[in-house]
């Protein structure tokens, strides 16, 4: 009997895992399902801290945060050992979820309306959103990259505010905090570190 | 001295760009390269130093301003930012001409006069909300010398107008010849035709600066958190200016048309 409740447990709690929180495979629905789910956590009752832990935990499932990673880096990740690489994709991680939730927890009970996808290449498809207007911010449209190479676990790459790709912004900082120390992408180490601990 | 100087960097820099012109329209061109969202650097050590002095100005005079103004209500801002905007359509009109828009000319043109008159000199935006002419964006001498295909030339930043490029710096100069606002307060002869006393110089500035406080007033989070979220603040403005610049000389409002898939090409993950 106790056999058989772990077998059950372990079947429920692993092989099951977040069933309840399986995103549809169709990227305009995907990202409907995301914007719902951000609205019920960016709620103004819940704590900055519930709001960040909450929000990483749904990029972690829905952005595919190494693709970033290696964009990010461009052209300088072939120059990376296998222990730097290790290393990049950890600090990365980090990196990306304090800006990502660093972003979103500035909104509070946002309204976002999901209007339309279009499928750019069998990899990609576009979906666009809008964040409407309040008293104090203007309308803004969002439009989200999303990984379609696999059709079943379509993942986000990129967020595109009035046609302006953050993914393309953070590529720039990295690029030029690698060039102005004459390529040495350990620096960028560094200043990612003095960003996290921040 | 000055305007002579002005115009014949002017003339010079379209004889230079002429050859850009000949054979290929701006936005097909512009499409198929990679790098008009980059832009070399011109003096970086030196945009950098000015970068933080207008990033210290902004902490202590335009930001303050701006969220001074953020306690307006909100229908007297949003009155204000609509007159501001309907002047500045004139600028708009000027460019969408130059760039051969004709459709986008007459839309600018119908909305000034619909929201100039029934709007009560641009404070309410009847034209879109009753005519069906909605906003198109703006233009300026800098996106038309794009347009017509000229590169952006390299990348720096001015004393308080922030970041621009040889072509958008060379555009901002252009500006004040096309845009009918500075010729009529600054021009003595058209002032003599409408009236001196009312269009004085100072009117100009005053509604430019209107302009850039309003626009900093919708944008103070969106600082903020750039500002936050940055590990090199100053690559990040000059990554979403350049993007800006792109997209607004492509007149696309499809990130399909302004985002370039190769750039994730070779990246798979799953």
């Amino acid at each position: 009997m106790k056999k058989n409740f772990f077998i059950i447990a372990f079947f429920v709690f692993f092989i099951f895992p977040n069933n309840s929180s399986a995103y549809s495979s169709d990227p305009k629905q995907f990202i409907t399902e995301i914007v719902n789910e951000a609205k019920k956590i960016l709620v103004n009752t819940n704590s900055k801290e519930f709001k960040t832990k909450k929000l990483s935990e749904m990029a972690m499932k829905t952005v595919d945060i190494i693709g970033v990673a290696k964009y990010t880096l461009g052209s300088h990740r072939k120059k990376l050992n296998d222990d730097q690489t290790q290393e990049y994709f950890f600090l990365f991680e980090k990196y990306f979820l304090k800006v990502f939730t660093e972003r979103l927890t500035d909104y509070s009970e946002p309204k976002i309306e999901v209007l339309s996808a279009e499928v750019t290449n069998p990899k990609y498809t576009i979906v666009k959103s809008l964040l409407l207007a309040t008293d104090k911010k203007p309308e803004v449209k969002i439009d989200w990259r999303v990984y379609t190479k696999n059709p079943n676990k379509p993942l986000i790459r990129d967020l595109i505010i009035e046609g302006l790709s953050l993914a393309r912004a953070e590529k720039e900082q990295f690029n030029s905090i690698i060039n102005s120390n004459n390529g040495d992408i350990t620096k960028l180490f560094v200043s990612l570190k003095e960003f996290i601990n921040k | 001295m000055l305007r002579r100087f002005i115009y014949i960097t002017t003339f010079a820099f379209l004889l230079q760009i002429g050859s850009a012109v000949a054979g290929s329209t701006g936005s097909e061109s512009l499409k198929k390269s990679g790098s008009q969202s980059s832009a070399p650097e011109c003096f970086e050590g030196v945009s950098r130093a000015i970068f933080s002095i207008n990033h210290a100005l902004d902490k202590v005079v335009f930001e303050p301003v701006a969220k001074g103004y953020r306690a307006i209500p909100h229908p007297i801002r949003k009155g204000t930012g609509n007159a501001v905007d309907n002047l500045r359509s004139l600028l708009t009109f000027s460019n969408n001409i130059l760039q051969g828009n004709f459709s986008g000319a007459a839309n600018t043109a119908g909305r000034f006069v619909i929201n100039t008159t029934v709007g009560i000199l641009g404070i309410f935006d009847p034209a879109d909300n009753f005519f069906g002419l909605e906003d198109r964006g703006k233009e300026d001498f800098g996106q038309t010398i794009g347009y017509w295909g000229a590169s952006s030339g390299c990348y720096f930043v001015l004393p308080i107008l922030g970041p621009t490029t040889i072509r958008d710096s060379i555009g901002l100069v252009g500006n004040v010849f096309l845009d009918p606002v500075y010729q009529i307060t600054h021009n003595t002869e058209v002032n003599a035709g409408i009236g001196n006393q009312s269009y004085s110089e100072h009117n100009y500035y005053y509604y430019r600066g209107t302009g850039a406080v309003d626009f900093r007033a919708k944008n103070i989070e969106s600082f903020d958190t750039l500002e936050e979220t940055s590990i090199d603040l100053y690559a990040s403005v000059k990554s979403l200016y350049l993007q800006n610049r792109n997209k607004k000389i492509m007149n696309s409002q499809s990130s399909i048309e302004t985002q370039d898939d190769s750039d994730w090409e070779e990246i798979d993950t799953n």
